[in-house]
């Protein structure tokens, strides 16, 4: 089971990556949020020649990020992105980490700011297979892009798709463009149904305009 | 060992002959600083690395003086293969002044009163002893340095290079520093400095030569390793052993942690000199990169650096707090910034011990910025 999970997240992420590089302007300053050992952006380093920076809480990830040539600061994302400039990074990379930080929105806005975009993937909780979970076999959903049983997961906020494009919206967020996962592939139809993963660029001209006059 | 090590060393001599104006606007007529250095400077030039020490260090950081058990005082990371790799790397290790290990200090002689300065010596600062650095790398020849490193008090002359000399330094790794002295580490210093002063041997600073305040300087000594210890440390070390089985209901050393701080106290008077560690702490205390303006401000000319700052999880009398504030400054600069808070129970001392991690950082960092010096040229 663990063994398998772990096969789908690599090919996911493999799938992830190579989308969010697809996106990412050759050459741009780039900060990943959460960037774990730092893979992602030593691919982006690698395949897009940008200049990348991390956030990371774990001591033993970021040895790993040094040690690929990457800038990174061991500290929490909730609270590490206040100190950059506005508009400071071309885009900032939100992947697979928003839904485990403590105040999600909080740290987009502060993102928004920082970056010029802001590139954000995160798990769907209302794929096919979590709605059967839940509503059929009555428990809690263990899918391909969430992997983890209640009591070791490092997820604190679970959302849909369609959660995520109201609260943009809500937010007046605009989406510049997205990407709807599968395992292997991505789709365009019923995404709330159907995708494990929605990755989405986007930029907030309303805060960006605030921040820039206050 | 000994392959991985710089082998036999041996303390040099810089002397200054012009006149050395202080921040304090007093005047020194020349001075001398002890150096050493290891590897070799490439043709370029642009290979150098200064080492700052701490308090009560000196320019004695790697390989062995002729006929010593014991080598330099970072051995484990600097060398051949090592962190600062000598084989790569052009390193420097200067003394600083006001010191009592070669350079000029409170014990010098005053050529003008034809007797040592004392406290005729002018208060030193931080930034006085970048400043003469700063000379002795001209003296190299060396332009611009690729990196200024340092623990402590040695964190603080590297960040002082950048703010002071931006044009002439690539890079910083600031270890568990600050950008100013907190109360709280003004007050251990006074305590120090008290202990010193309040020992009648120390005759308003005017001991003679051999003699002078050991009482106090190993007080001020036994305090100052208490705070570089840490709460587990000395658990772990000393725990509540006795040195004998029963109690004594005497006041001799009875616990393991009384005979270890006599023991630093007592080695510390023979090496070291008690109005050296005034001027030296009243340094540490006046420096403050920040004033009167905000500690962003401070780097706001700072451009195109690259900065490692270091803390430890366990080092209260530097916490990761401070390192965060300066780590904060720089990313509002926009400057490239790595930052680490190793978890590590040795306190304060573990930047001297946990050099495995610290081997990591440095390594990575330094090849990036020579990696990155390297392409700024092309």
């Amino acid at each position: 089971m663990n063994t398998r999970n772990n096969r789908n997240e690599k090919t996911l992420q493999r799938l992830d990556h190579k989308i969010i590089a697809s996106l990412i302007t050759p050459g741009s300053k780039v900060l990943d949020l959460g960037c774990n050992e730092g893979v992602l952006l030593d691919y982006l380093v690698k395949e897009r020649g940008i200049d990348g920076y991390g956030i990371e809480i774990s001591e033993s990830a970021i040895y790993k990020c040094v040690a690929k040539g990457l800038s990174v600061s061991h500290e929490d994302i909730d609270s590490g992105l206040k100190h950059y400039p506005d508009q400071f990074f071309d885009f900032v990379i939100f992947n697979q980490t928003m839904q485990q930080v403590h105040r999600p929105r909080h740290a987009l806005i502060r993102a928004l700011r920082i970056g010029k975009k802001v590139v954000v993937g995160f798990p769907n909780f209302c794929h096919i297979r979590a709605r059967l979970q839940l509503t059929l076999l009555g428990h809690v959903p263990i899918t391909a892009s969430l992997p983890y049983t209640w009591y070791d997961t490092p997820n604190l906020h679970f959302l849909s798709i369609r959660d995520f494009i109201h609260f943009c919206r809500d937010e007046e967020i605009t989406i510049e463009n997205r990407a709807y996962l599968t395992k292997k592939n991505t789709l365009k139809v019923f995404p709330n149904l159907l995708a494990y993963n929605g990755l989405f660029v986007l930029t907030c001209p309303r805060r960006t305009g605030q921040a820039a006059t206050s | 060992m000994a392959e991985a090590s710089v082998g036999i060393v041996e303390k040099q001599f810089f002397e200054y002959r012009g006149s050395f104006v202080l921040e304090s606007e007093a005047k020194l007529e020349g001075f001398v600083l002890a150096y050493e250095t290891y590897g070799r400077l490439n043709d370029e030039r642009d290979n150098a690395i200064l080492i700052c020490h701490a308090l009560s260090g000196d320019s004695h950081a790697a390989g062995w003086y002729g006929g010593d058990k014991k080598p330099g005082w970072w051995e484990d990371m600097i060398g051949p293969g090592k962190a600062f790799d000598t084989d790569k790397y052009f390193i420097i290790c200067s003394n600083v002044i006001g010191g009592c290990k070669g350079s000029t200090g409170p014990g010098s002689f005053d050529p003008k009163a034809g007797s040592p300065f004392r406290l005729a010596f002018p208060v030193v600062t931080i930034g006085d002893m970048v400043h003469a650095q700063a000379l002795l790398i001209d003296h190299l020849g060396i332009a611009c340095i690729l990196c200024a490193a340092g623990g402590s008090t040695g964190g603080m002359q590297a960040l002082q290079w950048c703010v002071s000399y931006p044009d002439r330094i690539r890079s910083c790794i600031p270890i568990a520093t600050t950008h100013r002295h907190s109360p709280l580490q003004i007050a251990f210093d006074e305590v120090g400095r008290q202990c010193i002063m309040a020992d009648p041997k120390w005759e308003g600073g005017n001991y003679p030569e051999g003699g002078g305040p050991d009482a106090g300087l190993a007080v001020a000594r036994m305090i100052g390793h208490i705070t570089y210890m840490s709460d587990k440390s000395m658990e772990r070390k000393f725990g509540r052993q006795l040195k004998k089985k029963e109690y004594g209901y005497v006041f001799t050393q009875e616990f393991e942690v009384e005979g270890y701080l006599r023991y630093r106290g007592d080695s510390f008077i023979q090496r070291f000199d008690a109005n050296s560690y005034l001027y030296i702490t009243k340094a540490m205390d006046y420096f403050d990169l920040q004033r009167d303006r905000s500690l962003a401000q401070a780097f706001s000319h700072v451009k195109n650096m690259n900065f490692l700052i270091i803390a430890f999880s366990s080092d209260w009398l530097y916490p990761p707090y401070q390192s965060k504030e300066i780590v904060k400054a720089l990313k509002m600069n926009g400057l490239d910034v790595t930052y680490c808070e190793i978890s590590s129970d040795y306190g304060h001392d573990a930047f001297l011990i946990e050099f495995e991690e610290e081997t990591i950082l440095i390594k990575h960092f330094l090849k990036k910025v020579l990696r990155k010096n390297v392409i700024a040229k092309i």
